[in-house]
């Protein structure tokens, strides 16, 4: 009967674009013309992603002459000298969005699987609702949010707990300062968890109906099942969400530059205040003392966005695959 | 059947464990979410006592003094939101038709990528692109460069959300349409587009909602205002960098000012958010 009523829609079945399938004759001028206004507007996006890219780095050229691969693992920072390195910022901005995602990445996954295959789906819906409404919130208010009450509640409660049991340790020593990497890696997991989750439960809502039932029917329990079936199914799209989400905490600005206290210095310590390429940009950017000090701020974000690009393909690229195996299924 | 004692152990441990790992899965939704209750109840408890008619009608007073407000700020985020989305929408609406309408098309599919790489850039990226080809070779900080720049942020999510709106139409309209001798673009325009418009205008207000609180793309190029901005190739203040400015520095009186508008910011942005999905029960959603 499936099988029937399967070849019956395949028979009938139009193609999406049958405005664009020769048979139906010529296209008319106004067709032409609308398409060809609508393509020019599409183009624009192309467009602005190529002049973003060549812009920053026709930007960032003299420091690129200036300075060299060096850029990248100097840690001199020196504007009053004119000498410029990349090394802290693009520690900082490692080290806190690698923090983040450790404290995020599990907790999404928790979240996912809670809404697609734990909650009942009236409650899964308005659960998801509450978690993208964290995603809703503007970054400024986590960074406000994370000065004047996380940051010193951290400091306060949760730095001497670590220091006490993980003390041995040269990430957990030192001083205790409200406005610290640790912070911003806090803030930032709250700030990426929505995204990493909500791009899971996608990805989890697509794993078909059968592969459950089929794991329940071989006796195996509900977390058996999320190991059985949905898991190994939707993998490639939780890396992607994963990768998704570390582009969004490579990219964090404004939050992470309130919270981590702006100091271009290198410590071992989690305790202390750092920097990220983000937070450095918005904060000198205006102030750049000489163009060769602006060159080098834009070379800064040339490495974040080039990042971002890379991420982001890899990324998209998994969810597509992870997203839309069950789309060529459907189609069949 | 006879279950042996072992297997029965084993069977209960299988039970204890996913149960386990259920509730696990429970608190960390609940873990998840307290940040939520606590942002928001602190941005209340601070901020409401200072929200007060002068925080809408008074303009920034110098250091020192005490009082005055955030009309400016609050009138700035409404302009370069307002312009941003008199730029971003036709641009994104118009590649979101192409996309849709061409669907199949290999160029239609690296268009469509490249939306969904581009929402993932770092916003103050946008911002060093405008200051570069706007601000620096033509007029300075202005409200016309902050708008361009919260424009392009706007215009991959109304895109990708414009698209999957339009593909919602079922395929029989268009085929209606056509069949009464309709031509193409004008079913496009007066069918399909027509039919998708309220999911369309959704997807807009989701993203108005989105470059709203947007902070980075704007300190480089709106740059922020202690007065009225008078013209569009002037500086504007706007609500998130005068938040920022207020609560990175050292005055009491300007730290409490910043949670008010933040209060106010928060407030604008979820109601946005809250009132589409009210009123699509839920279903609404930007593209990420």
């Amino acid at each position: 009967m499936a099988d029937l009523a399967e070849t019956v829609t395949e028979r009938v079945a139009v193609p999406r674009t049958i405005t664009r399938s020769r048979g139906f004759g010529v296209r008319s001028a106004g067709d032409r013309i609308f398409n060809l206004s609508t393509l020019a507007l599409a183009l624009v996006i192309l467009a602005l992603l190529f002049g973003l890219t060549l812009q920053l780095f026709t930007h960032a050229l003299p420091s690129i002459r200036a300075f060299g691969f060096r850029f990248l693992i100097s840690t001199d920072w020196d504007p009053s000298n004119d000498v410029y390195g990349a090394a802290p910022f693009i520690y900082g901005t490692a080290v806190s969005s690698f923090l983040a995602l450790l404290i995020a990445v599990p907790l999404a996954l928790g979240v996912a699987l809670c809404l697609s295959e734990m909650a009942p789906a009236w409650l899964g819906r308005k659960l998801g609702f509450l978690v993208e409404l964290l995603a809703a919130i503007p970054s400024v208010v986590y960074g406000l949010w994370g000065v004047f009450v996380l940051g010193p509640w951290l400091r306060d409660h949760v730095d001497p707990i670590l220091a006490k049991y993980l003390g041995f340790l040269p990430f957990f020593q030192g001083p205790h300062i409200s406005v610290s990497m640790f912070t911003a890696a806090v803030v930032l997991a709250i700030m990426v968890l929505p995204y990493i989750s909500a791009v899971c439960t996608d990805v989890f809502r697509v794993v078909p109906q059968t592969q459950r039932e089929a794991a329940f029917a071989l006796g195996a329990t509900k977390w058996e099942m999320v190991r059985m079936a949905v898991l190994p199914f939707g993998i490639s799209g939780v890396i992607g969400a994963v990768i998704l989400g570390l582009g969004r905490a490579l990219g964090e600005t404004i939050a992470v530059a309130m919270v981590i206290g702006n100091r271009p210095e290198i410590s071992a310590s989690l305790f202390m205040p750092s920097t990220t390429l983000a937070s450095v940009i918005a904060n000198e950017f205006v102030e750049a003392t000489s163009d060769l000090n602006l060159a080098a701020l834009v070379e800064l974000g040339l490495i974040l966005l080039v990042l971002g690009l890379i991420l982001n393909i890899a990324a998209r690229t998994l969810v597509y695959s992870a997203t839309q195996r069950h789309f060529h299924k459907d189609k069949r | 059947m006879k279950v042996s004692p072992a297997q029965r152990r084993h069977d209960s441990y299988r039970k204890i464990k996913s149960n386990l790992m259920v509730g696990l899965t429970i608190g960390a939704t609940v873990v998840a979410l307290i940040p939520l209750f606590f942002v928001l109840g602190y941005l209340l408890s601070k901020g409401a006592a200072s929200v007060n008619w002068d925080f809408f009608t008074k303009m920034p007073v110098p250091v020192g003094q005490v009082g005055g407000g955030m009309a400016n700020a609050i009138v700035g985020t409404f302009e370069l939101v307002g312009l941003a989305t008199l730029m971003g929408v036709p641009i994104g609406v118009g590649a979101g038709v192409y996309l849709a309408e061409n669907r199949g098309s290999q160029l239609a599919q690296v268009i469509r990528f490249a939306a969904d790489v581009m929402m993932g850039i770092p916003t103050i990226v946008v911002g060093i692109f405008v200051y570069g080809i706007f601000v620096k070779p033509f007029y300075g900080f202005s409200t016309l460069s902050g708008a361009i720049a919260l424009a392009i942020i706007m215009i991959p999510l109304v895109t990708r959300t414009a698209e999957e709106m339009i593909l919602l139409v079922p395929q029989e309209m268009r085929e209606a349409a056509l069949a009464l001798g309709v031509p193409s673009w004008r079913t496009t325009i007066s069918v399909v587009v027509r039919t998708a418009i309220s999911g369309i205008a959704t997807g807009v207000i989701l993203a108005v909602a989105r470059v709203a609180g947007e902070t980075a793309p704007l300190l480089f190029t709106a740059f922020g205002n202690r007065f009225w901005s008078t013209s569009l190739f002037q500086p504007i203040s706007s609500l998130t960098v005068q938040v920022y400015t207020y609560a990175i520095s050292p005055f009491a009186d300007w730290q409490r000012q910043a949670w008010a508008g933040a209060l106010v910011l928060t407030a604008i942005v979820l109601a946005m958010e809250l009132g589409v999905r009210w009123m699509t029960r839920g279903s609404a959603r930007v593209a990420r």
